[in-house]
């Protein structure tokens, strides 16, 4: 039920947008509860943008997490 | 978006699963609870289980929906359906036992119950069909919850009323703690349920319960990366509340999702299947929106029903105490082509994922 899939904006028009989630996939979407601009990345659930998604975070999560697995585990 | 950034990339997790090896205990068992549908998914798609040592065990919550929406609210949906208000709900809630019967079997006995994909579908269904009345079965959990007062506070059409079931998660998370035997030693929190609500409604959990937890996304790559964050916290002997899924959930999460919810939502006491009534658990519409319920618009009111059928153990699979192939029922006379228990139903329910992933699994 909490499925939610991203999907790129491709249209704004008020509180609805279009959206594709990929693959020639398109579908209106309400965007009341995200400033969504063209060319966001955002998170739809049920029909609702519920969150804008950051590519940015999501590059630096991996480098983070890089940085992580080289470390050898020491006992804090 | 571009191929890394779909979180799946196989030398990553065998060197995540490394670490996790590594740091793993050699002989206590560690138990991690996840509490999204979603989450158990991935894990059992994806064979995750497989991967981890046999020391470490993850058990999945009550985090599907449809699994615990009590029956005596499906039998509400059923009363309006048969006192002929056209009832729309999503997919797989068509199939959840109530007590004596589902919504698709009262379709089939000829009441009218629509699937949609979305509130607004509903809300936009009653509008081209307006001399019929309309009831939408609101249920899910706070990722959901939003949408169903967006639509309210957008004053739709009078022909419609909502049959409001939201859950909250944070709630059911403490049930888990209450249950003594269940000895769990971390929590994977749900990621879309917390771009809504942030961080803060799981504070409680490492401060109080000494419970470390850590927010995760949905993808192979995510959970195994929770695991190794609340391995780490728990060799180091601390509890902490980590985000893992920064790229959607921020710490204050959706303000505005937030703010309307508490504009339309009172929380009340809520009743889950199989597991009895838990505090302020549940989502109810304000005074000022009643006209939109549908409970008081048709006078139903349903205090009790039949959650689980007699063999049925879908409220210990649901708080993870005992795994779906340790259900007598389990793919005997409970299959996902005839579902017996909630948890068969949904795409979300614990025994379905197993059923439909058997080999990879167990």
């Amino acid at each position: 039920m909490c499925l939610a899939v991203p999907a790129k904006v491709l249209s704004v028009d008020g509180d609805k947008a279009k959206v594709d989630f990929g693959e020639g996939v398109l579908r209106e979407v309400d965007v009341t509860l995200v400033d969504a601009k063209v060319g966001d990345y955002v998170l739809v659930h049920a029909g609702y943008a519920i969150q804008k998604l950051s590519p940015e975070e999501a590059m630096e999560t991996l480098r983070l997490w890089s940085e992580i697995l080289e470390a050898e585990y020491k006992p804090e | 978006m571009v191929e890394i950034l779909r979180f799946r990339n196989p030398e990553l997790a065998k060197r995540i699963v490394e670490k996790i090896q590594k740091i793993a205990p050699k002989k206590d068992i560690v138990k991690i609870c996840h509490v999204c549908g979603t989450h158990e998914w991935t894990i059992t798609h994806y064979g995750i289980r497989s991967l981890l040592p046999p020391t470490v065990e993850v058990i999945a919550g009550p985090g599907c929906p449809v699994c615990v929406t009590p029956a005596s609210e499906v039998d509400e949906a059923i009363k309006l359906a048969e006192k002929g208000v056209t009832v729309t709900c999503f997919g797989d809630v068509l199939r959840v036992p109530g007590s004596q019967k589902s919504l698709l079997e009262v379709k089939a006995e000829g009441a009218d119950v629509r699937v949609v994909y979305s509130a607004v579908d509903a809300v936009k269904m009653a509008e081209r069909e307006n001399s019929r009345e309309f009831a939408f079965f609101a249920i899910g959990f706070e990722t959901t919850a939003p949408s169903t007062a967006i639509e309210i506070l957008k004053e739709p059409p009078k022909n419609i009323s909502f049959l409001v079931s939201h859950r909250l998660i944070p709630p059911a998370m403490e049930l888990l703690l209450g249950i003594g035997d269940l000895n769990i030693d971390g929590f994977i929190a749900p990621g879309h349920v917390s771009t809504i609500i942030g961080l803060k409604p799981y504070e409680i959990f490492p401060k109080a319960y000494r419970m470390p937890t850590v927010i995760a996304g949905f993808e192979p790559l995510d959970v195994l990366f929770a695991i190794y964050m609340i391995l780490k916290q728990i060799r180091a002997g601390v509890a902490r509340l980590e985000n893992e899924y920064t790229r959607a959930v921020r710490a204050e999460g959706n303000k505005r999702a937030q703010q309307i919810m508490m504009q339309v939502f009172d929380t009340v006491d809520g009743e889950w299947r199989g597991l009895g009534k838990l505090p302020s658990s549940a989502l109810k519409l304000k005074k000022e929106y009643l006209g939109y319920d549908a409970r008081e618009k048709f006078g139903i009111k349903i205090a009790y029903g039949r959650d689980i059928p007699p063999g049925c153990q879908c409220h210990l699979v649901m708080i993870g105490k005992i795994k779906p192939a340790e259900c007598p029922l389990f793919m005997k006379t409970c299959t996902p082509q005839k579902p017996v228990g909630a948890c068969m139903v949904s795409i979300e329910g614990t025994c379905r994922i197993w059923a439909k992933a058997t080999k990879i699994s167990y």
